[in-house]
């Protein structure tokens, strides 16, 4: 990041810095109101990957489509997803994006580019593909960008989007946030290829690694694979090395993880390390990092507040929604 | 007799029969370093070797498709799904592969499989991690389906369905993971297509199977007290299914009502009504009832859940109603 980071000035570094400081804070949050009991269901965080979230959505335009994953507060954060109203779905509150009905791994925004986080791994990576290949029956110039983690680049369903997704070049991203396990389970362990980007010579589609924890490189990557995939090139697929901080769902123990490589990945935090940059680029620009923290610690405690103060959906909602025009008979029988 | 978990019990039943024959072997995301996110297989990976405890890749559709090729080899594999919501990611391997292997050879050869997964709701956990799918399988001919409620029923019928020729599906209720009961010392094995009458009564038959065994047993409390007399029947084996067992106790009481936590169109008890209705039309005093989740998806909010499954104060209405109280 040494080098590069300085080219894009530092109103631009301070905006990745903000961005990233909402996802990281949302999540902090999160994680500890869940284990306050405040919280159902459960969570996985994204904290220690909040540059390749930030770096990708900061690469594409409001009217560019991703599809989030399980682990997707921060890709939904990062595409303009609101912090109160994400708050509030992870709470099951009516009126949190999926009125309470999807909760923390199902959070959509249609009208942000959010096709939807999903809870079965590797399920996005086609759909948007599909997404993609409605921009193209279309016309339009739209991109759309999967996040999926290394476990899912093992699903049959990785493998067959990007072959289709190639054969009719559709304007895709597939970027794999390799984290290194999916669960427990390192990826090297059930994988023979060091980089899971190498798997794009298969399909003819370049593919990329970048450091995942470096926000100017997942940036930059994302920007170019959008560029190709807006001038009618296909597909790319990228890989961003990166790592979870946090157990893969809160509680976890996380026995499977050495020490040492712990602490090997907490010295290079994505936010640490942009602060270096931010910091090198202009020592005086401290204050305006302290800033940014304060004023996306008021958001997500507003975020908190709104959530705790907002209604349950009423009991009749349970059976609204399963069809575009509800009968009756048929959600009641 | 000593008492354990739901989980010990499948813990002690795949321990024993890995013990018991070389050939049964362990498969599924997180079975090995981690043993199984709901820490069933610990100890495993040491005790047995990696042969034997296999942490795969996530691949469903591949390594539940790989376990049909072994088990067409002579291996016993059991595999576990972490969710019952993910095996429509492999259901080729189960539905077109598994369940038919045996008719389309001629009886050649046959497929010993057996897939573990937890189903139900109750965790808030939304629509993709809440599915109770039972009835997807009982419809696929070639399928064995136990759906246990009790620790003993659990170690008894997997140890059994380890043994079985034939593909099964073992749906585990997640919320009952935890729930405890006495589990007979030494080999204890129940037969794959026996049910348990859980409580005699003369009045009315309650059929239920997994968790909502328990809701029927709360109900028939209730009831017991307002005078009636509910006999519960804990199917524990959809397929093959205890017809006799099931049968006599509605000639006995002369009405039936079924419950069970899946969305109740296309659901199993449609497929028990049917039957009832078909075979002991002549014995019924009152219409069969069904008491079964909304057709609905699960819905994550913890003010919603609630409202999707059948509690035992539905079951107790149900009754009431078939008696015509
Ligand atoms: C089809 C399917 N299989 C298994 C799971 C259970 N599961 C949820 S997350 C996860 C690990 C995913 O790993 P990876 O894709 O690397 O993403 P990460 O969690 O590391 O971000 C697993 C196995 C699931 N949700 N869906």
């Amino acid at each position: 990041m040494k080098t590069k980071a300085n080219q894009h000035g530092l109103e631009t570094l301070l905006r990745f810095y903000r961005e990233m400081q909402r996802v990281r804070q949302f999540d902090q949050k999160a994680a500890e109101l869940f284990t306050q009991g405040r919280m159902a269901g459960n969570i996985h965080t994204c904290v220690g990957q909040e540059a390749t979230a930030v770096g990708a959505c900061q690469a594409l335009e409001p009217t560019d489509f991703i599809t989030a994953t399980h682990r997707g507060h921060g890709h939904c954060l990062a595409k303009g997803g609101r912090a109160a109203i994400m708050m509030a779905e992870l709470f099951g509150k009516a009126t949190g994006y999926c009125k309470g009905k999807g909760g923390s791994m199902h959070i959509a925004d249609l009208g942000l580019g959010i096709l939807g986080a999903n809870g079965i791994v590797g399920a996005g990576i086609p759909i948007a593909a599909g997404s993609a290949l409605a921009s193209k029956i279309k016309g339009g110039r739209e991109v759309t960008l999967a996040f999926f983690g290394d476990g899912a680049s093992n699903e049959g369903a990785f493998h067959e989007a990007l072959n289709m997704a190639s054969a009719w070049r559709l304007p895709v991203i597939f970027l794999c946030e390799n984290n290194k396990y999916g669960v427990s389970v390192a990826i090297d362990r059930v994988t023979s290829i060091a980089d899971i980007a190498d798997r794009a010579k298969a399909y003819d589609i370049p593919g990329i690694v970048v450091d995942g924890n470096d926000v100017v490189a997942v940036f930059e990557a994302v920007s170019a694979a959008a560029a190709r995939a807006r001038a009618g090139e296909g597909p790319s697929l990228i890989e961003a090395k990166t790592y979870r901080h946090r157990g893969h769902y809160e509680g976890d123990p996380q026995i499977y993880k050495p020490a040492d490589e712990v602490a090997a990945w907490k010295k290079r935090d994505p936010l640490i390390l942009l602060q270096d940059a931010i910091l090198a680029l202009d020592p005086a620009a401290a204050d305006k990092l302290a800033a940014v923290e304060d004023e996306i610690r008021r958001e997500i405690e507003d975020a908190v507040r709104f959530a705790e103060e907002s209604p349950y959906p009423g009991p009749a909602e349970v059976v609204s929604d399963v069809y575009a025009a509800d009968n009756e008979r048929s959600v009641a029988r | 007799m000593k008492t354990i978990t739901y989980g010990q019990a499948i813990s002690e039943a795949l321990r024993e029969e890995m013990l018991r024959d070389d050939n049964v072997f362990i498969l599924g995301e997180d079975m090995a370093v981690m043993g199984s996110v709901f820490g069933l297989t610990k100890g495993f990976l040491e005790e047995f070797g990696e042969n034997r405890v296999i942490d795969t890749p996530i691949s469903e559709a591949g390594f539940t498709a790989m376990a049909v090729g072994a088990a067409l080899r002579g291996l016993r594999p059991v595999v576990e799904i972490m969710y019952v919501d993910f095996t429509p990611v492999c259901f080729d391997a189960i539905v077109n592969q598994a369940a038919k292997m045996r008719y389309m050879t001629g009886g050649q050869t046959s497929v010993p499989l057996v897939i573990r997964c937890p189903g139900g709701a109750g965790r808030r956990n939304a629509g993709q991690h809440s599915q109770s799918l039972e009835a997807l399988f009982t419809h696929i001919p070639g399928l064995k389906v136990i759906a246990p409620s009790t620790p003993a029923d659990m170690k008894g019928l997997l140890k059994a369905a380890i043994r079985d020729d034939d593909p099964v599906i073992c749906i585990e209720h997640k919320l009952l993971y935890a729930a405890k009961g006495e589990v007979p010392e030494g080999e204890h094995l129940i037969p794959l297509g026996s049910a348990a009458v859980r409580r005699p009564g003369r009045d009315v038959t309650v059929i239920a199977w997994s968790r909502q065994v328990h809701s029927a047993l709360e109900a028939a409390k209730t009831l017991a007290a307002e005078g009636i007399d509910a006999e519960v029947i804990d199917l524990r084996s959809l397929v093959p299914l205890d017809w006799e067992t099931l049968a006599s106790s509605v000639r006995k009481t002369h009405r039936a009502v079924i419950v069970h936590e899946a969305v109740k169109r296309g659901g199993y008890g449609g497929e028990l009504a049917a039957q009832i209705g078909e075979d002991l039309f002549d014995s019924l005093d009152a219409p069969v009832k069904r008491v079964a989740g909304l057709n609905v998806v699960p819905p994550f909010s913890p003010a919603l859940e609630d409202f999707i499954y059948p509690n035992p104060g539905d079951i107790a209405a149900a009754v009431r109603e078939t008696l015509g109280r």
